[in-house]
């Protein structure tokens, strides 16, 4: 599964709510205190770090992915 | 990325809000704008009124008609606007000292007139934008600026007072069980009549800073582990609704007329009707 994160950065206070319900650990918080994701391969797009955040600051969307054709 | 259609009922202007990290009030502000979106109702048609506080700042971020007004006067208002023009779907937004304390006679006549507004009460169980004071709604024996070795006043239960002061919709839920939130408002706002919920909120900056219980992501999930689905709280043994344990969900539901309805039959006799 591939996600597409969209993180409105002047919005995020860096709470780390998103980051602590994450299930696979995909965020992080930055030295300046704001998220960045770490490791979006492990993203499974569940959606709890954008239902949580007070700061409507971090979108997740399903990227579908194109099948490889078996020839 | 598709722009949320939720996004088109903030003020874009306005934020980021100015809540401080990890608020929950962000996240009921939002559940707020998504019942009213599953709702249908119109940014036209939809009056936002809030008190003073925190959780009353919520309609300066809110692209509706908005009244912010006095300190715990947030329902006369509403009782206002609504009884000007029935017509309007009318959302009031209060905190727990605003509700409870001073405006806590008014929050009773509303329940007792039975008129039809969703009453959404953020309880941050604390005075959070004036410092901290106990509120309340401060749980028995947390701390507060003005309980520094634990409150010793006894909390109010706002579902409680709602049912009993005759609120025909009662519900409440948490920042974290946010769809349950969303569906919980919703419902209320089909309720007609005074529909009363709950959402308990995190203040980390005045109450869980103070009472040690840790950052925001700490404080939620606390609401995770000791909320209880009223369903499941109801076949709960009484040894076992101990320590921090609360229910959640719908606790009171019934039909009853309504204040705008009740006064339309004073005006048929009156010879005033506007039907």
């Amino acid at each position: 599964m591939k996600s597409e994160f969209t993180l409105k950065l002047d919005r995020c206070k860096g709470c780390g709510i998103c980051a602590a319900f994450c299930p696979k650990q995909v965020l992080a918080l930055d030295k300046l205190g704001k998220i960045y994701v770490a490791d979006s391969e492990k993203c499974i797009a569940c959606g709890q770090c954008e239902l949580r955040c007070p700061d409507y600051a971090i979108f997740v969307d399903k990227v579908k992915e194109e099948k490889e054709s078996v020839t | 990325m598709i722009e949320r259609s939720y996004e088109k009922y903030f003020r874009q202007n306005r934020l980021p809000h100015l809540w401080c990290p990890g608020c929950g009030n962000g996240i009921v502000m939002k559940a707020i704008v998504q019942a009213i979106e599953k709702k249908g109702w119109s940014q036209d048609n939809t009056v936002i009124v809030s008190g003073i506080g925190c959780s009353s700042r919520a309609s300066g971020y809110m692209d509706f008609d908005t009244l912010h007004t006095a300190h715990g006067r947030a329902i006369p208002f509403a009782t206002g606007v609504k009884m000007a023009n029935p017509n309007l779907n009318v959302v009031v937004i209060t905190g727990d000292g605003d509700c409870t304390a001073i405006g806590g006679n008014h929050f009773i006549h509303g329940c007792r007139r039975n008129i039809d507004l969703t009453v959404v009460l953020f309880n941050n169980n604390i005075y959070g934008m004036t410092g901290g004071q106990a509120s309340p709604m401060t749980p028995l024996g947390k701390k507060a600026t003005t309980a520094p070795y634990g409150s010793i006043d006894r909390p109010f239960d706002a579902c409680k007072l709602a049912e009993a002061a005759g609120a025909t919709y009662v519900a409440r839920s948490t920042a974290f069980h946010v769809q349950h939130l969303v569906k919980l408002i919703a419902d209320g706002m089909d309720n007609k009549g005074f529909s009363f919920i709950e959402a308990l909120v995190q203040c980390p900056t005045a109450y869980g800073r103070r009472n040690k219980i840790g950052d925001p992501a700490k404080m939620m999930a606390w609401m995770r582990d000791n909320a209880v689905m009223k369903t499941a709280w109801d076949k709960l043994s009484e040894d076992k609704k101990i320590g921090d344990k609360f229910p959640i969900g719908l606790f009171y539901k019934v039909e009853e007329e309504t204040y705008n309805d009740s006064y339309e039959k004073v005006r048929d006799i009156a010879g005033g009707s506007l039907r």
